[in-house]
């Protein structure tokens, strides 16, 4: 019999951890003035997972994730990308390393089409004097890309990429933030509450779109609320207690309400 | 009975659920240039049905020569307004540079070409302050061109001593803006068309290059721009910068019309031009409009102020009726603005 030492599984693992990780982060520590957020947090995230954050509010979920893709520097602690150590400054160094991240408040913009918002700030010039000298864009390229793109993903309820984001449901903004985060073969997809403000069938389609992004390879931090949702998707989950990870489980080795339990600190895990 | 209306057709209703009026408020949210044309082609129906003097063609090359300089301006604030900001210093801009360039053509002896080039520096020097103070200061953009305004009117003031240089002691370069030639039997002067070119220039621009979205981007959501990857001050900087390059451009096409470049005309054409971009169906809120709109306002409010004239109505009917307009815009944008969900 193995005995695989894992600090805090108390279960078996579902993911043998054989493959190298993708992304690791070790004694991440972030402090704001006298609160501390991360208080020494380690993270692996696996080639082909997805893999939630749980934790409840002030739990160090957002800070994590924020100094996972740029948005805040960590005081300690490092941050490795294929093995290789990173060091993130600002949410586009994260993103030109290849972990795209989609907020819970929506990056997109509204008067902006669905192909124009999914090639923001990395449009496509046209080739030759048109693009060099008049940097001109490659509109009909960037739309052909943008379609092929949403079909991938299997994305069907969007037909017309030419069609303002405002235009579109929750769900379907949702949809076009993810395809965004999905295309131009970004290594990690950070998902930030991405279902909060979604309904039930809009959130449906949100998982499904996650489902066909970890069948694509690409593995997936997922950060919510929803343990329903959590449990669905899942297949590693890092509880987030106090600044700390308070254990890695799965849905095979802990119910909800457990996880709900190690969450709050009424169990140990 | 009451079944005829409830068979009549199930289908209708899941095909289109939305009322004509819904129907049309779609069409214009997505066409924000389509309300201005309208009333463009209606004002100059109406106003050429009131007097036969409007449609003639010197009148109407009339319009567009009075239209030329607040014209050129207004696409200078179009693209400010875009970014969901307010350039309050547009005029004085104008007139600071106006009077620059006329000074060192007429005083030095420099070549007109100098002139110019001195002229388009101090717009972009002018633009590039503005853009400091918004993007490095914070200034709300309100505040920072309310105080670049003074700041550039005093200095146009001190610089020309309050004196006006006449276009004749100029080189005709200076003035060569104001000549006109005719194009199919109307007089078109050079002004007109460089404000076109400048138009046309910044339509491709904004449309057809990562930049012009990115414009567009900043104005609609900053935090969803920079989330995206953009510089949102660079973006910032550089359409002050551009508007800068917009603004001499209208000083010299001001020095022609004017046949004359003073430091008390045009200063407060910095309201006019937030009239024609507003009227141009731009939002003042950012994000959307296009350019096209902006030289569709101008023209309306050109339309308005000549035919009330040619109706010989006082001057001070114009205004009223320049400031209906302005209400009337602003209030249809609103509804429009209503189908974002």
């Amino acid at each position: 019999m193995t005995t695989i030492d894992d600090t805090s599984t108390a279960g078996t693992p579902a993911v043998v951890p054989d493959a190298t990780p993708v992304l690791q982060a070790r004694g991440l520590v972030k402090t704001f003035g006298r609160v501390v957020g991360l208080d020494g947090v380690d993270l692996d995230l696996y080639p082909g997972e997805v893999l939630a954050i749980i934790g409840d509010n002030g739990a160090g979920k957002s800070t994590l994730v924020k100094c996972l893709t740029g948005a805040e520097t960590p005081d300690q602690g490092e941050i490795l990308l294929d093995g290789n150590k990173v060091h993130f400054k600002r949410p586009q160094d994260a993103r030109a390393a290849g972990i795209e991240t989609v907020y819970q408040t929506l990056a997109v913009s509204p008067s902006l089409d669905i192909a124009s918002n999914l090639f923001l700030g990395r449009e496509v010039r046209r080739p030759g004097f048109l693009g060099t000298v008049l940097r001109l864009t490659d509109r009909a390229g960037m739309r052909e890309s943008a379609r092929r793109e949403l079909r991938e993903l299997g994305i069907s309820t969007l037909q017309d990429v030419t069609v303002p984001v405002e235009n579109l449901s929750g769900g379907q903004r949702q949809a076009v933030a993810v395809a965004r985060a999905a295309a131009f073969g970004s290594k990690v997809v950070v998902l930030d509450e991405p279902t909060a403000a979604l309904g039930v069938r809009e959130s449906g389609q949100v998982l499904e779109l996650v489902r066909t992004l970890r069948d694509k390879g690409v593995p997936v931090i997922i950060i919510s609320h929803n343990m329903p949702h959590v449990f669905e998707i899942a297949d590693r989950i890092h509880v987030q207690r106090l600044g700390r990870c308070a254990a890695t489980i799965t849905p095979q080795s802990h119910t909800m309400t457990e996880a709900v339990a190690i969450m709050t600190g009424a169990a140990q895990a | 009975m009451t079944t005829t209306t409830a068979t009549a057709d199930p289908a209708a209703e899941f095909l289109d659920r939305r009322s004509p009026l819904e129907r049309a408020r779609g069409v214009l949210h997505r066409y924000p240039a389509l309300s201005p044309a309208i009333v463009l082609v209606l004002s100059v129906i109406v106003f050429g049905l009131l007097n036969d003097r409007f449609l003639a063609l010197s009148n109407l090359s009339l319009i567009t020569q009075q239209v030329a300089v607040v014209g050129t301006l207004a696409a200078a604030q179009t693209l400010i307004i875009l970014t969901a900001g307010i350039d309050l210093s547009v005029g004085a801009v104008m007139v600071l540079a106006s009077m620059v360039m006329a000074q060192v053509a007429s005083g030095s002896g420099a070549p007109p070409v100098l002139a110019l080039a001195f002229g388009l520096l101090v717009g972009m020097a002018c633009g590039g302050l503005n853009g400091f103070l918004v993007t490095r200061l914070k200034l709300p953009p309100f505040i920072a061109t309310l105080g670049t305004f003074n700041v550039f009117t005093a200095i146009a003031l001190l610089y020309s001593r309050g004196a006006t240089v006449r276009g004749g002691d100029m080189p005709a370069v200076m003035t060569w803006t104001g000549t006109t030639f005719p194009v199919f039997g109307v007089r078109v002067s050079t002004g007109v068309l460089l404000m076109l070119g400048a138009y046309l220039v910044l339509a491709v621009a904004l449309s057809r290059t990562a930049w012009g979205k990115h414009v567009y981007a900043v104005g609609d959501d900053k935090d969803a721009a920079r989330l995206s990857g953009i510089s949102v001050n660079r973006v910032l900087l550089s359409v002050y910068l551009t508007a800068g390059v917009i603004l001499a451009l209208a000083a010299w096409i001001q020095i022609g019309r004017a046949n004359a470049a003073s430091p008390n005309v045009g200063v407060d054409m910095n309201l006019d031009s937030i009239t024609a971009v507003v009227i141009g169906g731009t939002s003042l809120f950012g994000g959307r409009g296009v350019i096209w709109g902006t030289l569709l306002g101008a023209l309306i409010v050109g339309v308005f102020r000549n035919g009330l004239s040619l109706a010989g109505l006082d001057v001070l009917y114009q205004t009223l009726a320049v400031g209906i307009l302005v209400i009337v815009a602003v209030s249809l944008d609103q509804w429009i603005r209503k189908v974002r969900k």
